[in-house]
């Protein structure tokens, strides 16, 4: 056996796809089966697709690399969960690409800040992070206030997203902008955004500008949601299927 | 070309290889890395056994010791119960003005909201509670929505125009903003708070706001100006401000009538946390 690896070292083609199948068993064993044991994928009440406000809040967030500071993870340790609340499921993040998670922590995790602080606090702490909590070591977004959410492409965002499996349905993304121009306008008519996103979708004018659509609105709105889809005070987790 | 043969200098074996006359000793490897090499492998295997290691068609292996980061840290959790144990429990049964005056009570009550507030309460209100602009001071006396250990409790679990169904609610027309009020009246208004609170103002401007405060101002902040706690009505006539001592700030505040929101704070904590916060906000802020 020995004497015919000669003859795959000294052929680059077989060489390079006999090393593709020796890496591929990793992945193969380590990953694959992520997607089919039912104990890893998990299935949780109130988890949904992001709205179009949302998403576009979320695409900044990326965008201005807040990631690198700031994890969306709060991992099973006693001393997370006293400080951040119930450690993060996996269900939490089935529809983020990409996820968010970490352990790089210069900032705070912000898996669950949805309704910790006010609009206006995330607004005064994005303007100008000292304002708020003197000792911060965060640049400051104040620009996002100033600018105009664009979000001419938010059909398509939601159309990709699909692509990668999150289920947004053809209403939605016919819906796209509507939905969007709803949930940060107080007064408009909530009835057929909440229809598609359940009622616990919140509506408001983020940035406390309710003349203006901007960025701010959109990063705020994405802030405020994060971590409160699921209702832990009805979830089980120590039951069978929700140990890990 | 695969000959293997003794090297000369060292008379080690060599693997037989050569490329371009340059050939390959076939030393043995160091017998310390070999014996690590084939523990690790050992541990390995010992590890398959005992933790959840390979995925099946359905499954995988849960290994004989069950472990399990959640109920780990579920159990972690409960291990804390147990040492704060006794007092958390007395803390839940016992009422507020109990805590304060059991001088055991109080002190688990005071470490306990201590790191609460750090973490929750003072991102807005500041490091112990001094407070900023638009955020209440909670190091002073003076008090929007009531002082006492019950008014402070109420608040913490209700909130400030949040989500809650029995939040708290005031809000202050934006004068200005929404046209209720000439420019006019609003500088002139802004005199007469000046005045409130004490301080030398134009007596001319005061007398023209007199009659439009008793019209759009008493209904909350009374007719001497010390406000109402049952609806979050500001006292103009003491030395503290919300947003700002500054005829600027006063003009800015009548203009727009600015309110912040507080979150409740009832879903993100225990009623003993809820409880302990509310004793050490008391116990540092001049209480009522």
């Amino acid at each position: 056996m020995w004497k015919h690896h000669t003859k795959l070292e000294r052929h680059s083609l077989p060489l390079v796809i006999a090393i593709l199948i020796v890496v591929s068993i990793g992945g193969i064993v380590e990953i694959a089966p992520l997607f089919w044991l039912e104990s890893t994928v998990e299935e949780v009440e109130g988890v949904r697709p992001y709205t179009p406000l949302e998403l576009a809040g979320r695409d900044i967030y990326i965008r201005e690399g807040c990631y690198t500071c700031h994890s969306q993870m709060v991992r099973p340790l006693r001393d997370e969960v006293e400080r951040y609340g119930h450690y993060s499921l996996a269900a939490e993040s089935m529809y983020d690409h990409p996820f968010q998670w970490g352990s790089k922590r210069t900032g705070p995790d912000l898996a669950r800040v949805g309704g910790k602080y006010s609009d206006g606090w995330h607004k005064d702490h994005l303007v100008d992070p000292r304002s708020v909590v003197p000792e911060s070591v965060m640049p400051p977004y104040a620009f996002l206030a100033e600018k105009a959410l664009d979000y001419r492409d938010i059909q398509d965002k939601i159309r990709a997203m699909t692509k990668v499996g999150v289920p947004y349905t053809q209403d939605m993304i016919d819906n796209a902008k509507d939905d969007l121009e709803t949930q940060a306008d107080p007064f408009a008519a909530p009835t057929k955004f909440q229809a598609r996103y359940g009622g616990k979708v919140l509506q408001r004018d983020f940035d406390g500008e309710p003349e203006r659509l901007s960025e701010m609105d959109a990063l705020i709105a994405y802030l405020q949601m994060l971590g409160t889809l699921v209702d832990f005070s009805t979830y089980q987790a120590q039951a069978p299927e929700n140990r890990r | 070309m695969s000959k293997r043969e003794a090297d000369e200098v060292t008379g080690v074996e060599t693997t037989g290889h050569e490329w371009d006359g340059i050939r390959e000793l076939d030393n043995p490897l160091p017998r310390w890395w070999l014996y690590m090499f084939w523990a690790g492998v050992v541990v390995a295997i010992v590890y398959w056994v005992l933790m959840p290691a390979w995925p099946g068609a359905r499954s995988y292996t849960q290994g004989i010791l069950g472990q399990s980061d959640r109920a780990d840290v579920a159990v972690a959790l409960n291990d804390l119960k147990t040492v704060r144990g006794a007092q958390a429990a007395r803390l839940k049964t016992a009422s507020l003005e109990e805590i304060e005056r059991d001088p055991e009570l109080q002190a688990y009550a005071q470490a306990v909201g201590q790191s609460v507030f750090g973490d929750n309460c003072a991102t807005c209100h500041g490091t112990g509670g001094v407070g900023a602009k638009g955020y209440a001071n909670l190091r002073d006396d003076v008090w929007l929505w009531g002082g006492s250990l019950e008014d402070i409790h109420r608040t913490i679990e209700v909130g400030i125009r949040a989500d809650h169904p029995q939040t708290r609610f005031s809000q202050m027309p934006a004068f200005g903003r929404d046209q209720m009020l000439s420019a006019v009246e609003i500088s002139d208004l802004t005199e007469y708070v000046v005045a409130l609170s004490g301080r030398p103002a134009n007596a001319a401007a005061v007398r023209r706001a007199e009659p439009v405060y008793q019209a759009q101002c008493v209904a909350c902040h009374g007719p001497a100006g010390v406000g109402d706690q049952k609806q979050g009505a500001p006292n103009l006539t003491d030395q503290e401000w919300l947003y700002g001592s500054t005829r600027a700030d006063i003009h800015a505040q009548i203009w727009n009538g600015r309110a912040g929101v507080m979150p409740s704070w009832k879903n993100r904590f225990d009623p003993e946390t809820l409880k302990a916060l509310a004793v050490y906000i008391h116990a540092n802020a001049g209480g009522q």
